[in-house]
């Protein structure tokens, strides 16, 4: 059997939905086109139990696809407008994945400014739901680009996002509800399961290596014991994945839309 | 009970240095006729409190904000909002900047006329760095858990965009989200709602009163603004205005960007402003946005 041939988007499609694998019965959030899609092809698979929006204002049983719709009618299943969200998130059973501008060795976030705060460099969204949602449910991260200005070698430069930073932490506030899953970038998954929180690589995508990885990011990576490629999506997710991205959204999201097999000659260009 | 006013009646009752909110959410249902006629107004010093959109970036370009209370600005489809960030960079705007549930947080203690609300969101971040007014405080009983106290956020005014009112305040959101306008009424001294019809007495049954959510005995005033979200999201009657949204955000980064903007779409008639946008009919047929 031929093999399929695949684009990075869909590899990291498929990698970001294992992060919500055996979460249980829990609102499964992807914040963007492909980790939506990647919590949509977890419902649609491993994960049926998986609680999933419209992305606006509804609970749906059936994955919604992204883009126009057509004559698709979403199979609504409840009513989660945002008030309800936040009462889903300070309850704990949510599983988001987000993309912050910023993130440091100890999984801490930032989407708020880059720069001095009183006169920032640059002014992003503000911190949004990331406070409570860190300090509240475990969080996964999407990065596009893999960078040492993402994966910054200090701390990140507002806290936005709570993280395993001991100082951090005050007498008596409790850090055991939060949760940190993994981050999927462009060239690998990562997560902070090393020794106390460390962040560590756990798999490497098509033609990278640790040392481009660790090139590329600016605090100091473990690799996982059981460090391999990461997984080829199927000829199944892949099937799954174009009947939930019908326009082929996934394409725009990835700088030139690379192929998901590249020689390490491509990845380091 | 008569409440109905016009914008000018509403924005007269503003005085500088008050502090008010805006319901809706970033580019969706804001309520943005009475935003264009605080432009034109001289009020100023003041304090907004937002889930923020284009609202809160053409207030800070026109120089009324002195504080920004918020948890972010953004425009969705175009993320960036183009002249908060402007105000942002220049060091020039003071911000309390809140996660956004803790923001509901502090709306809800106003609404309920209490000091503080305890919260976890926060903890552990530079919002509690940047906003030394934040206070912590340890749970009484025997777990003893340190949470922070998030103050009340009491509203001079707010404002709300409503799909119908009638002339005694009852107000009705049809759109699929009512976001968290009832807790900006209810943290208010004064709430103020435009609706794109304003009749003389709604008539509901009971499912069309759910979605009535907050009290009358809450409005001051009514003032009939249709079309009066453009350019945002105004469900289940038009969509946002994303040509519109573009030109403005574009209009940043334009020599006298700003007083162009002003000049076309704010100081003009709300004839003027319908035809510059294409008219009425194009407004009203702009297309629901897909999440």
């Amino acid at each position: 059997m031929n093999k399929p041939e695949f684009s990075l988007a869909e590899l990291m499609i498929v990698a970001a939905s294992e992060a919500w694998r055996n979460n249980g019965e829990l609102l499964a959030s992807g914040l963007g086109i492909i980790p939506r899609l990647a919590a949509s092809l977890a419902k649609l698979t491993h994960s049926p139990e998986l609680l999933m929006t419209d992305s606006e204002a509804y609970l749906v049983e059936e994955p919604i696809p992204v883009g126009p719709r057509g004559d698709y009618v979403p199979k609504y299943a409840g009513y989660m407008p945002f008030e309800r969200v936040f009462d889903c998130v300070w309850h704990g059973r949510r599983h988001a994945m987000v993309g912050p501008t910023q993130i440091d060795r100890w999984a801490q976030t930032n989407l708020s400014v880059v720069g001095d705060y009183k006169k920032p460099k640059v002014a992003m969204l503000g911190v949004r739901g990331l406070p409570g949602n860190s300090i509240n449910h475990r969080n996964s991260f999407f990065v596009p680009s893999h960078s040492a200005k993402v994966f910054v070698a200090d701390e990140v430069d507002m806290v936005s996002g709570v993280g395993f930073k001991p100082e951090r932490w005050g007498p008596g506030m409790r850090h055991d509800l939060m949760g940190i899953g993994v981050a999927v970038t462009d060239l690998c998954v990562m997560d902070w399961k090393g020794p106390d929180n460390a962040p560590r690589v756990v798999s490497l995508h098509p033609g990278v290596d640790f040392e481009l990885v660790q090139e590329r990011t600016g605090f100091p990576l473990l690799k996982a014991d059981d460090l391999a490629e990461t997984r080829h999506p199927t000829t199944d997710q892949l099937a799954l994945i174009q009947r939930l991205d019908p326009h082929n959204l996934r394409a725009k999201q990835l700088k030139g839309n690379p192929a998901g097999i590249r020689t390490t000659e491509e990845v380091r260009a | 009970m008569n409440k109905l006013m016009t914008v000018a009646d509403v924005v007269g009752q503003l005085r500088d240095g008050m502090t008010i909110g805006f319901g809706g959410w970033g580019p969706r249902r804001k309520p943005m006729a009475i935003v264009r006629e605080i432009l034109r107004s001289d009020v100023k010093d003041l304090t907004v409190v937002a889930y923020g959109g284009p609202e809160v970036g053409m207030l800070c370009a026109a120089g009324k904000v002195r504080k920004l209370i918020f948890g972010f600005a953004t425009m969705d489809a175009i993320p960036l909002e183009p002249y908060f960030r402007k105000a942002r960079q220049a060091g020039t705007l003071d911000v309390m900047e809140l996660d956004e549930g803790l923001f509901q947080w502090g709306l809800k203690a106003a609404a309920m006329r209490l000091p503080f609300l305890p919260a976890r969101a926060g903890l552990a971040t530079d919002v509690l760095t940047h906003n030394p007014e934040l206070k912590t405080i340890a749970s009484p009983y025997a777990d003893g858990e340190v949470l922070l106290a998030m103050p009340a956020l009491n509203l001079d005014v707010a404002f709300v965009h409503v799909n119908c009112a009638d002339r005694l305040g009852n107000t009705l959101i049809t759109g699929h989200d009512a976001y968290f306008d009832q807790h900006f009424a209810r943290a208010a001294q004064q709430c103020f709602v435009s609706a794109e019809t304003v009749v003389e007495r709604l008539e509901m049954d009971a499912s069309t009163a759910r979605l009535s959510t907050f009290e009358r005995s809450l409005v001051t005033g009514v003032v009939e603004a249709p079309l009066g979200a453009h350019p945002t999201y105004c469900g289940p009657e038009y969509g946002w205005d994303l040509q519109h949204l573009k030109a403005y955000s574009d209009s940043a980064g334009e020599e006298g960007g700003w007083q162009r903007y002003l000049e076309t779409y704010v100081n003009c008639s709300d004839a003027d402003y319908l035809e510059r946008n294409g008219g009425a009919e194009r407004i009203s047929g702009l297309p629901l946005p897909i999440f």
